[in-house]
């Protein structure tokens, strides 16, 4: 061919300088063992069911239900679906038109948003307005859909958490934005510094950088902190102060495993802050049914709910949203029911609780198994998972492994994982995906392992770790903090 | 203050509808926006209406008066305001308020239904699913069903050994969990085998990209093309404004090329010609060319001859080729016939160092249409390896589509064969919506060649008609004084006469002067008829008020 219609010169630069570690060069490499017959533990994704955690029981009732509605006009249907399933099935229909087969409104169901509103209303102690509530294909889309209609060029930043989950600078870079980086303090379990804040807002701007909008992670991704409500008015203060959108990532906010912080929303701090902060900080908060004990990522359904938008605002991100029609419709019934799950008294309430609690309380082991198990390495520190699914422990990487690892033309944490990979199977994500202080590096697993592979697990791991760093560590080494 | 407010917006954008029209077509994207009717008129989805509930009744009015607030209207991204979609536009906002109306005041309208022919949505018009489809779909949600005996009473057999096969194919069973960025690989391997099916020609498991629904696929190669606005895709103008809307989204520059109404909508090379030249000529390097075929508003089909010249085009003039097949099952006259690019392309001797290629396909539309799952499929052809990678990235990005949505895209492409418990029922069920779907195409579109000035193709394929209407000046001469524009004000008429929604043909653009609307052929059989009816009466009327 003499022209070539599409080659990699001529991409779009803003693709190419994006990055996205989750699913890079370690998942491809993993992938590639597994096909190979090698026995991988994927680490790498937040994404439970692929490592055996069951669907609850209830949800996936009313979807079916949904998805095969003649079932319902089948005398028999009681013999295998509990009366409460076939009403929510009935009901959920009935909010649709046409079924799970019809676009719905681009914003979503009117009356999936209309649950979701209650829901964040018995959360906060405020109202709630289903308006100003967007269903999406998961959070992800719903982020780019909102960073898309604030980033004008690469003069617009995005304040991000570093680390940060990636999704943030690949969809910055995408859209051609700069990300502005504030780093969390790993000596203060990942704690938010507003002081960190105001001098990368101030060194961005001295760059010329107009910074629109700030990122949180609550509870943290890669991180698995928890903001404390003092942090969180803190960072609504500066955003008022700095005329910052504050972008909520609040999709962990059912998994929390310590009882000191438990899960505050942004909005409802703002709330209690009262006015005239509670009128004038803009805030997007995002939620999916990926998360939480629902882990339901292959169905790829979320929310966002917007605050102090203004309407015409509202309108415009209600015409991007239009674009891509509507959000899919089996995705906004499992929203549905993850906002208004059975009630005591109905006949599916105990399973239910029982199904719900059981992936809760075992999640809240294994976060306390890897931390330990991660602590008791040679040159590895961990803060412990107060939330979220992910441990982020930090490796500190003796010199001679820096130095092999570019020789082989690596960067050190990756040149870890790999090995780590090779040696266990254990696929886990490098720091530096995840953005860390220079010099310092860290790798991110998730906690999601069945509890019984655990202690294997972190035992594969010690002893690669602690043979690693033998290797390369010879007279070196750290003491251990 | 709001309305003061909303009566400033509408100063100014009457300001700018007072303009003179300007002919010349590359200038229509940016005017398009400034015309957007919507964001001055109360009776638009900025109606206050939308905002009246409790917690948002302290809510600031409009954006003017709270200009301290970081995102604006002032501050948000250009490139948003600028993007149109005019298929969910002020038409529909109307039609929604006179529905909400109708339950409480029915007897201030003359018609006591709203029907909706703006939109490509079959199962809102009581399109019924193809059951073996929905069987092995819910026993994928709840897979606990194939353990249970009883499943046997209440599913075909063939859906349940078809839902074992498929989460046999997906690690763990796990309909859960995000699958590979592309889509479950067992799956892309039932799509290519039924690629390959249709074509006669090998597809590759690894070319296929699932999506949520065609729209993010088209977005996803637009956000590789265009990197400025010097970057041009050529598209067709009527176009589908997903188009449009997406590349004024990514910044880039839409070249138009006119299909030509009196030949039924023929793609013209000369006319692609003369276009990517003057295209050239204003420093735009077009990049790519989008054909729909069938075709969406005009639905017209592609002779294979015709797609030979425009496979040649895009060789010769190295233009990747982006072909919307998302109507593929949709065709509807005995004397044409759907042809993929792909096997047009493999059948004139091109392989992938000849033509970039990427085919689009749907779980919405055909005889399916099940708009609501978002499932779709990209085949991505004669890209190197490098490039290949980038999309790959780009879709990681978003994790992987809904798994219900790729389960449901691998069904249409493997249904049931020949000797299967649910073939029958499956045959008939598919036939009965597609000859319906003809009968209603072929009704329709005489009821709309039999009105005073309006002229009508056949609709060969897709789920549209698109007459174009002859408006008298004096309708022009009143929509200009009403400030809309005249099909727009036609349509306006026609809704609240009939409940009838349709779209203006200037939500998808047409040559300069002409006005047309989009009617879907999908109402149910039994309510044809009556719609009918119900146009010519309002057609009538309308032109007996307005005839010059």
């Amino acid at each position: 061919m003499s022209l070539k219609a599409l080659d990699y010169e001529t991409l779009n630069e803003n693709v190419k300088n994006c990055q996205y570690a989750v699913r890079g060069e370690l998942y491809l490499r993993a992938s590639e063992l597994q096909k190979e017959g090698k026995k991988i533990i994927f680490t790498n994704v937040g994404n439970p069911h692929a490592l055996g955690q069951k669907p609850l029981t209830f949800p996936r009732q009313v979807v079916a239900l949904c998805q095969a509605p003649f079932l319902l006009d089948n005398p028999n249907v009681g013999m295998i679906f509990p009366a409460d399933a076939i009403a929510r099935a009935k009901h959920y229909l009935s909010l649709t038109s046409g079924g799970l087969g019809a676009y719905s409104d681009s914003r979503g169901l009117p009356g999936v948003r209309k649950e979701v509103a209650e829901f964040i209303q018995r959360r906060d102690g405020y109202p709630s307005d289903p308006e100003l509530i967007f269903l999406t294909d998961g959070a992800s889309k719903g982020v780019m859909q909102i960073l898309n209609c604030i980033i004008r060029d690469q003069k617009d930043g995005i304040l991000v958490p570093v680390p940060q989950y990636p999704l943030y600078s690949a969809t910055i870079s995408l859209l051609g934005g700069t990300l502005v980086p504030y780093y969390l303090e790993e000596t203060d379990n990942w704690g938010l510094d507003v002081n960190n804040l105001r001098q990368s807002v101030a060194q961005a701007r001295s760059q010329g950088i107009t910074v629109r909008a700030m990122v949180i992670i609550n509870p943290g991704n890669p991180t698995g902190q928890c903001l404390s409500e003092a942090n969180l008015r803190e960072i609504l203060k500066f955003c008022c102060d700095e005329r910052l959108v504050l972008l909520g990532d609040e999709v962990y906010q059912q998994n929390i495993y310590q009882d000191e912080r438990p899960f505050i929303s942004s909005k409802k701090v703002l709330m209690d802050m009262g006015e005239p902060l509670s009128k004038e900080v803009q805030l997007i908060s995002f939620h999916t049914v990926s998360k939480g004990y629902w882990g339901e990522c292959g169905q790829r359904g979320g929310y966002f709910e917007m605050t102090n938008i203004p309407p015409r605002t509202v309108e415009e991100i209600y015409k991007v949203a239009s674009i891509a029609l509507s959000p899919n419709v089996s995705a906004q019934i499992f929203m549905g029911l993850m906002v208004s799950p059975p009630k005591p008294g109905d006949i599916s309430y105990d399973q239910f609780v029982r199904e719900s609690k059981g992936i809760l309380e075992s999640l809240r082991r294994r976060a306390r198994i890897m931390t330990d198990g991660f602590n008791s390495c040679k040159n590895v520190v961990c803060n412990f998972t107060e939330g979220a699914m992910y441990s982020f422990p930090q490796i500190k990487l003796p010199p001679k492994a820096i130095q092999a690892a570019k020789q082989a033309g690596k960067v050190p944490d990756v040149f870890y994982c790999l090995k780590l990979l090779e040696a266990t199977g254990i696929s886990t994500v490098p720091g530096s995906g995840f953005g860390q202080k220079e010099g310092v590096f860290h790798l991110r697993t998730t906690i999601l392992p069945a509890e019984e592979e655990m202690p294997e697990i972190m035992e594969s791991f010690k002893k690669f770790n602690d043979e690693f760093m033998s290797q390369y560590g010879d007279n070196f080494g750290y003491s251990r903090m | 203050m709001r309305r003061f407010v909303i009566g400033q917006a509408k100063n100014l954008i009457d300001q700018t509808r007072r303009r003179p029209p300007q002919p010349h077509h590359h200038n229509n994207l940016r005017l398009l926006s400034l015309l957007r009717p919507s964001a001055s008129d109360s009776t638009a989805v900025y109606s206050p209406r939308l905002f009246s509930s409790s917690s948002s009744s302290d809510m600031p009015g409009s954006d003017s008066s709270t200009s301290s607030l970081p995102v604006t209207l002032d501050s948000i991204n250009p490139k948003v305001l600028k993007c149109e979609y005019a298929v969910r536009g002020e038409i529909v906002s109307i039609a929604q308020r006179l529905q909400d109306d109708l339950k409480t005041n029915k007897d201030a309208y003359p018609f006591d239904e709203i029907i909706y022919c703006n939109i490509g949505n079959p199962q809102s018009l009581g399109q019924q699913p193809i059951t073996f489809f929905r069987e092995v779909l819910a026993l994928c949600s709840h897979t606990a069903l194939l353990d249970e005996s009883a499943t046997h009473g209440l599913f075909s057999s063939d859906s349940i050994d078809r839902a074992w096969k498929i989460l046999d194919q997906i690690p763990g069973k796990a309909t859960g969990a995000y699958s590979h960025s592309q889509g479950i690989k067992g799956l892309r391997d039932a799509i290519a085998a039924g690629i390959e099916a249709r074509d006669g020609f090998p597809a590759d498991p690894n070319d296929i990209f699932m999506t949520d629904g065609a729209s993010p696929g088209v977005h996803m190669m637009m956000q590789l093309l265009i990197s400025s606005e010097k970057d041009g895709i050529l598209c067709p103008i009527p176009q589908y404004p997903l188009y449009s809307a997406s590349i004024a989204l990514h910044g880039g520059s839409l070249v138009p090329y006119y299909l030509d109404e009196a030949s039924g909508w023929g793609l013209e090379i000369s006319e692609l010609k003369k276009q990517l030249e003057d295209a050239k000529s204003k420093g735009i390097t077009v990049r790519a060319l989008a054909v729909i075929n069938p075709g969406n508003p005009t639905g017209q089909v592609l002779s294979e001859e015709n797609q030979r010249d425009i496979v040649d085009f895009c060789k010769k003039e190295g233009l990747v080729l982006l072909a919307d097949e998302v109507y593929q099952e949709n065709v509807y006259v005995p004397d044409k016939k759907f042809h993929s690019f792909k096997k047009v392309a493999r059948s004139m001797g091109y392989g992938e160092k000849d033509i970039s290629l990427v085919s689009f396909q749907s779980i919405s539309k055909g005889y399916y249409g099940e708009c609501g799952k978002r499932g779709g499929y990209m085949e991505v052809t004669g890209f190197t390896s490098d490039v290949r990678e980038q999309i790959y990235k780009v879709a990681s990005v978003n994790l992987c589509s809904n798994i219900s949505g790729q389960i449901l895209a691998s069904l249409v492409m493997s249904p049931p064969k020949p000797g299967d418990d649910s073939y029958d029922s499956y045959i008939a069920e598919k036939e009965g919506i597609l000859s319906s779907l003809a009968t209603r195409a072929k009704t329709l579109e005489e009821a709309l060649n039999k009105l005073e000035g309006v002229t009508c193709n056949r609709a060969e394929g897709a789920m549209y008609l698109f007459p174009c209407i002859n408006l008298p000046q004096k309708a022009i001469a009143a929509a200009e004084a009403a400030k809309t524009a005249p099909d727009a004000f036609y349509c306006k008429r026609l809704l609240n006469a009939t409940g009838i929604v349709v779209v203006p043909g200037s939500g998808f653009r047409q040559v300069p002067g002409t006005w047309h609307f989009r009617c879907t052929i999908l109402p149910q059989e039994d309510k044809i008829p009556a719609i009918v009816n119900r146009l010519t009466e309002f057609h009538k009327s309308f032109m007996d008020e307005f005839r010059d």
